[in-house]
């Protein structure tokens, strides 16, 4: 390779990390961190809507961003049969194309929530749409079918009366699904190009909403999934436990990992990390029962472990302890999980109010945001823009100067 | 041309000749799929085969594979039938009227004429005036002539939206269309029945409880499951028990065993009913329960579900299955657990036989 031809490849390399995707549930990293989005300067209580666009169905699955386009999920029909997968232009909002397929799993559930209630999820090749009725699509990024698996097709019990939600996680060429209910109940890893089966786990019989996380732990990274039972990290090649923490954790918010730590939903938030003495069981570093994340998932940035309850109050306590640094009331509740976007936190309650928090400030809100409309999807964030979507809409808020 | 080169040519086309074309091919690989991801791999092939290689007149014929096609296949050939007429859209090559055709012809199946319908109106707008779509036979095409009817009703005055709301009744199947068109009804003081719309059914023979004490009694074949003899007495869990004759009275045909027997805790009951059917038929039997159950039909273990105080909604579960000509036994156990929160405390079953469309399946005299 000519120095011309590494210097470019350099600048494409910082050009598309510049550019990150934000590819899956509370992107990358499942940490809701955004990589290289902008410090933006907040105020009001208008934000700079860039575009809109309609939506043909429900959901509460939040976008994903891969290069220039946004990939969005949506159900509709009278029950929710018809599953919408839509592929918009990030810069305008136009549509590039939509593919619909029939459920083959059940689509019964709560009218709060729908069957486009998890995050699809791309390895920046495919798009990999997942539903509550447990209809997996992989799609190229022109909008063709590569593949297609109906898990409660396959496992006719794997199915939860209230609607399922648990997003999909993608490690190299694994895509990671949760089925988790009253009823059958797995976890299963399937070939991102083939849609063949790789690996499949038992799972606790539990209904269970939360999402796996991704863990960094040296040079491997494990999938932690989460349950009543408490939580596994998996080999995400194999299906293989790592460990398990089985002292319980919440079925609605889901764990936060920093590095090697994860941040666990249970009784409050336990801090746990791999065991150096026993590898099978985690060493628990610190647990703080006063920590009570309600629907929205912790989030982790600088010094601090921030978890907002039922009541939509926001809680800074110590990464080292749990102690509680500051709290501060938002206007709730919440669904969604906040996301940090340039050192700030973008939190969107259930009635649509969006609130940017700063956490140098003790969590004094800066700036909102009415978009008007029931928001339950966790909002998405690259360097030019937060997505936001509703069962009506998307919304890009700029990021631009 | 030299004779060698004549016998290549013949054996060239006999080869042709002695298989379907790629299209047929692409489409039978796709029909075997099976579930669990076996045979992915030859069916992805397939898939992209089609999705690339198939032109506007392949459209048809892969709309046709559908109508026969397992829940699975039909989604494989969906998409490759989308992204087909996508390309055909935008190179304008896109068939208008064998689609058109195709989604008029009532012997294809009601969702992939659906399909081909909205389609075609993508790229013609006059198109939807030149179908009926209110007197035709499925309800998936129904659907927007009957939401256009209720948009009418809506905006007429009362003694026009009479005829209206009627219209409309006759022509719904979905839930949602039916609950407003039936609250409209109401308010009109026209008499209308949910359960007989729907074939909910309401009469049953009932016999328990049998003990479900810490959930325990979901596996355990208590006698009913091995006979089902109406004046047999068995041992319950707080005695002898044996079966009684209850009709459900609720508005949206709830059979709440609860309220017409005992609300039992940590118990199973059983229902029994028989169903005459005019004739052999597909059907979906469709529940609706907050409550651990089973299904028999004829004897048979249809489906089993294990789960609590997740909601009832109407046609929660859907299963499909065979009805037999003449009497058919339907037997379901309902389990109810212990929780002691007011929302768990529900202990009911709605149950109807329908067509794959959700249309009632009366019983015949």
């Amino acid at each position: 390779m000519t120095y011309l031809t590494r210097a470019t490849a350099c600048l494409l390399l910082l050009s598309s990390l510049a550019q990150a995707d934000w590819r899956q549930f509370r992107g990358n990293e499942t940490n809701g961190l955004s990589a290289g989005a902008s410090t933006k300067e907040w105020a009001g209580t208008e934000q700079p809507i860039e575009w809109s666009a309609e939506l043909p169905g429900r959901g509460l699955s939040s976008p994903i961003i891969i290069g220039d386009s946004v990939a969005i999920t949506a159900s509709s029909g009278p029950r929710q049969e018809r599953l919408h997968v839509i592929l918009l232009d990030a810069q305008d909002g136009t549509q590039i194309w939509e593919r619909q397929f029939w459920a083959t799993g059940r689509t019964v559930c709560h009218p709060k929530t729908s069957v486009a209630a998890p995050t699809p999820a791309s390895d920046g090749e495919r798009i990999f749409a997942f539903y509550s009725s447990n209809d997996l699509a992989c799609l190229d990024l022109q909008g063709n079918l590569l593949w297609y698996r109906g898990l409660t097709y396959d496992f006719p019990n794997a199915s939860n009366s209230l609607g399922m939600s648990s997003s999909l996680v993608v490690v190299g060429n694994v895509v990671i699904a949760m089925v988790e209910s009253d009823d059958e109940s797995f976890a299963i890893g399937l070939d991102t190009a083939t849609g063949t089966t790789k690996w499949k786990v038992d799972r606790p019989r539990r209904a269970n909403w939360t999402s796996p996380s991704l863990m960094e732990n040296g040079d491997k990274t494990l999938v932690l999934l989460q349950s009543s039972a408490g939580v596994s990290a998996l080999d995400p090649e194999t299906g293989e436990e790592a460990w398990n923490y089985s002292d319980g954790a919440s079925t609605i918010p889901t764990l936060v990992t920093a590095g090697s730590t994860a941040f666990v939903p249970s009784h409050g938030i336990t801090a746990l990390r791999p065991g150096t003495s026993n590898p099978k069981v985690p060493e628990i570093l610190w647990q703080e029962s006063a920590l009570s994340p309600g629907t929205a998932s912790p989030v982790v940035w600088g010094d601090g472990v921030y978890v907002v309850n039922g009541a939509g109050v926001m809680t800074k306590a110590s990464l080292e302890n749990g102690e509680k640094l500051w709290q501060a009331r938002m206007r709730g509740p919440f669904s969604a999980s906040p996301v940090v976007v340039g050192g700030k936190f973008y939190c969107i309650n259930e009635n649509g109010l969006a609130q940017v928090i700063d956490p140098a400030d003790k969590g004094k809100t800066i700036s909102t945001h009415e978009f008007n409309e029931t928001v339950l999807g966790t909002p998405s964030v690259t360097q030019n823009g937060i997505y936001v979507r509703s069962d009506g809409h998307v919304w890009k808020v700029s990021l631009k100067y | 041309m030299p004779k060698p080169y004549l016998g290549l040519l013949a054996l060239f086309v006999t080869s042709v000749m002695a298989f379907a074309g790629p299209v047929e091919d692409n489409i039978a690989a796709i029909k075997s799929v099976p579930p669990r991801g076996e045979q992915n791999v030859a069916a992805a092939k397939a898939a992209s085969w089609l999705s690339q290689s198939a032109t506007a007149e392949d459209l048809v014929p892969i709309l046709a594979a559908m109508n026969d096609a397992d829940p699975l296949a039909a989604n494989w050939l969906r998409g490759a039938f989308e992204s087909v007429t996508a390309r055909t859209i935008s190179d304008q090559k896109f068939p208008a009227d064998q689609i058109e055709a195709f989604a008029k012809d009532t012997s294809n199946t009601p969702r992939v004429r659906r399909l081909a319908y909205e389609w075609l109106i993508k790229v013609d707008e006059s198109a939807p005036k030149r179908f009926d779509l209110l007197n035709d036979p499925s309800p998936e095409m129904r659907r927007d002539a009957v939401a256009a009817l209720i948009e009418q009703a809506e905006q007429a005055d009362e003694d026009a939206s009479r005829v209206i709301w009627q219209k409309a009744i006759v022509a719904a199947v979905d839930e949602d269309q039916v609950d407003t068109i039936s609250k409209a009804l109401k308010k009109l003081e026209i008499p209308f029945n949910y359960v007989d719309h729907f074939g909910l059914v309401v009469d049953w023979h009932v016999i328990g409880p049998f003990d479900n004490h810490e959930m325990k009694g979901f596996p355990v074949p208590y006698p009913p499951e091995k006979e089902v003899r109406l004046d047999a007495t068995y041992e319950g869990q707080k005695g002898p028990v044996k079966w009684e004759p209850f009709h459900s009275e609720e508005s949206d045909g709830a059979f709440d065993l609860a309220k017409l027997t005992e609300p039992h805790k940590g118990a199973v009951d059983y229902i029994y009913t028989e169903f005459n059917a005019g004739g052999a038929q597909d059907v979906e039997f469709r529940l609706g329960t907050a409550n651990a159950w089973k299904l028999w039909v004829n004897d048979e273990l249809v489906f089993a579900r294990e789960e609590y105080h997740r909601g009832m909604r109407f046609d929660q579960y859907i299963v499909p299955g065979k009805l037999k000509a003449g009497k058919n036994t339907i037997l379901i156990k309902v389990c109810q657990n212990e929780q002691d929160q007011d929302w768990a405390q529900r202990w009911a079953v709605q149950f109807r036989i329908c067509n794959t469309e959700g249309r009632a399946v009366h019983p015949v005299e």
